[in-house]
């Protein structure tokens, strides 16, 4: 019998597997650890940060300041942004979803032809500067924009609705730009789904409604789960919109992080709301993934 | 098959269909595009009856059990079941449930919600449902492993909840779309008599969909021979096996020896027909005239070998052995006659260790009886 050498240290296999592990300590491991060595530091004459290593006089000293932390959790101005913007992403997600939803079943169920010409309208907006987009919208619901010039011009108002800089024009802007990430995730899932399950559920007497909510609902479950994720977890951070579309009645964490980081240069604090964004974010990831594998393995 | 028949309720065969048929297909066709796909069938199917379908993959019947379960809509004909027509209503208003090939049981649900899916739809009280699935969790006796979900149980349960998910509903007629292909061969012959066991007990009439003729002639009492969108053949299995109708069916259902020649002789009470290897007298009158071309096919098992010439004028060939399949309960030869034909002939190994052995390159007679073979006209 030919015996089988157990791979080596410097094998091909760890250098597959390691790749990408390096590329993930290189671009996201390590970029956070100095994030979170900034926020445990102050500010100080030398530079935007300080250092949490001195060496003084002969005595090695570790200073991890908490202050910025602290700070965090008993200022309001924090608080809100952090609650808008668990609140806006929510919000996105959940109109991404009713949007995204009856779209990806449409496409998902059409037939071949159909669905590169649909799955092309969906990616089309990506051709264009995400920011160029915004900036689209801004003209369409500003005062004198687009939508209320229309309005005038045929009557049905007198005075321009106010649309910019609300909760209204913030949707708009969050919805429009985040749907496909809802809908990508759908469509391959719905797509997989086995038309027999539906007619199974159709043979034993479930109407189309009773099986859309009792049987394609329920195994289309992991890409809901996807889908809410890739729109929820960016929504959280969201800048540029927040910035361009919404108001001061919405500020949102993003705006609070950039406000530290350029206007106030204080490198720490806005480490700190980095690092609280970022938590905030992996911990319930890691719980909806660890769910949802164990969820793949039973299918 | 002969188990089988004695267990079956007598009267459900072909022909002696007491009063109206309870499944009723009248002209039925089915175009796909440019596609006939099921092309002017008519069948009646009595109550309790198991029918099954029976042909090769793309012959239509797979369409046609689609159409009955209401997943397809006919391009005309229509289906009467107990009289009334339900071509065109929806499958969730049909009193007709299916098992589906590969069962498609819901991965999402335990056994017992997969079987009390049906009985929810309908708003049957609590009570009585759990009344229902418990009952039929013990006909297929899958009692203990109603908390399970599809994917921890074998094939063979699995086909299970999926009979007992197709039967809660007592439905009027059961269709079956290859009930057993996703098993293996042992458990499938297992499981042929006892779906026909609990299928019986529950007496509903059952339409099935097989392309495995080993399957049909088991578990039907009457079977549906189909090639290219028509039913060529409806019968018991022994008369599908011995009169088939044509050569389509005598080719399809087993295995045969075909003779090709012309109507020598027409009598009321015997034929002989003439081809090219030899003479064949039939002790039957045909539906011909002399001169008619005819096929003669006679199946294997009904062939005798010998090394000596047999006793008799008609009805024998000799060959040469080129191919000999040692099978346990028989062997099977393969004779080239003089003309360049190949017949094959199955003799049962009755005797442990018999004096005849014949090897390759043996020439041996083939011979059979008067009543052997059937004349085929088309």
């Amino acid at each position: 019998m030919k015996k089988f050498s157990k791979p080596g240290w410097l094998s091909g296999r760890t250098a597959v597997i390691g790749l990408p592990y390096f590329w993930l300590t290189l671009c996201s491991l390590l970029p956070f650890l100095i994030v979170l060595k900034i926020s445990f530091g102050e500010m100080d004459a030398s530079g935007p940060f300080g250092s949490l290593v001195s060496f003084i006089d002969g005595a090695l000293a570790i200073k991890i300041k908490l202050t910025n932390y602290m700070y965090l959790a008993m200022d309001d101005l924090y608080i809100i942004a952090y609650l808008n913007s668990i609140k806006y992403a929510a919000m996105t997600t959940l109109f991404c979803l009713f949007i995204g939803y009856p779209f990806a079943y449409f496409m998902a169920r059409a037939d071949q032809s159909k669905r590169a010409v649909l799955m092309m309208l969906v990616m089309l907006p990506f051709w264009t500067s995400f920011l160029l987009r915004i900036y689209a919208w801004k003209g369409m619901l500003a005062n004198n924009g687009v939508i209320n010039n229309f309005l005038m011009s045929v009557g049905a108002i007198d005075t321009p609705v106010h649309m910019m800089n609300t909760e209204f024009s913030l949707m708009i802007g969050m919805v429009y730009s985040y749907l496909p990430f809802m809908i990508l995730p759908l469509f391959t899932n719905l797509a997989k789904l086995d038309v027999r399950f539906i007619e199974a559920a159709a043979d034993l007497g479930s109407t189309p409604w009773s099986t859309f909510w009792r049987v394609t609902v329920p195994l289309s479950k992991s890409g809901i789960i996807a889908g809410s994720m890739l729109v929820f977890i960016p929504c959280v951070g969201e800048f540029v919109i927040p910035d361009l579309l919404g108001g001061p009645s919405t500020i949102m964490i993003g705006h609070v992080m950039w406000d530290e980081f350029f206007s106030n240069v204080d490198w720490p604090m806005a480490s700190t709301v980095t690092v609280v964004v970022i938590l905030g974010v992996l911990i319930p990831m890691g719980i909806l993934n660890k769910y949802q594998s164990e969820d793949e393995q039973k299918l | 098959m002969a188990l089988v028949e004695s267990i079956k309720p007598s009267g459900t065969a072909a022909g002696d269909a007491q009063g109206k048929p309870f499944l009723l297909i009248n002209n039925l066709i089915k175009d796909f595009g440019d596609n006939r796909v099921v092309n002017n069938v008519s069948v009646a199917i009595n109550k309790g009856e198991i029918f099954a379908l029976l042909g090769s993959s793309g012959c239509g019947k797979s369409t046609l059990l689609r159409m009955l379960a209401g997943f397809e809509t006919p391009t005309s004909g229509e289906i009467l079941l107990d009289g009334k027509d339900i071509a065109g209503d929806a499958p969730y208003h049909r009193p007709i449930n299916m098992m589906f090939q590969s069962y498609a049981l819901f991965p999402h649900l335990t056994v017992w919600d997969n079987i009390a899916f049906g009985l929810r739809r309908e708003g049957i009280a609590r009570d009585e449902i759990a009344d229902r699935v418990e009952k039929m969790l013990g006909l297929v006796q899958l009692t203990n492993y109603g908390n399970r979900k599809p994917h921890q149980l074998s094939g063979g349960q699995q086909q299970r909840v999926a009979l007992a998910r197709s039967l809660a509903k007592r439905p009027q007629l059961l269709l079956l779309d290859e009930p057993l292909a996703a098993l293996d061969k042992k458990l499938r012959e297992r499981t042929q008599l006892e779906l026909v066991n609990i299928i019986e007990q529950v007496g509903v009439t059952c339409v099935m969909v097989t392309h495995d003729q080993e399957e049909a002639m088991t578990m039907a009492s009457r079977i549906a021979v189909m090639s290219a969108g028509k039913i060529l053949q409806i019968g018991k299995p022994n008369d599908v096996y011995e009169t088939p109708n044509c050569r389509f069916v005598a080719d399809f259902i087993g295995s045969v020896n075909m003779f090709n020649g012309t109507v020598e002789v027409d009598e009321p009470d015997h034929v002989i027909v003439k081809t090219p290897e030899c003479s064949h007298y039939i002790g039957h009158g045909i539906t011909g005239t002399k001169g008619m071309a005819v096929s003669v096919a006679v199946r294997p098992e009904k062939i005798c070998v010998s090394l000596e010439k047999p006793d008799q004028e008609y009805n024998y060939v000799q060959g040469e052995v080129i191919e000999l399949a040692y099978l346990g309960s028989y062997t099977v030869y393969h004779l080239k006659l003089a003309g360049g034909n190949v017949i094959k002939a199955s003799v049962g190994n009755t005797m442990r260790h018999g004096a005849f052995h014949p090897k390759w390159g043996d020439k041996l007679f083939a011979f059979w009886d008067d009543d052997a073979m059937v004349v085929l006209t088309q």
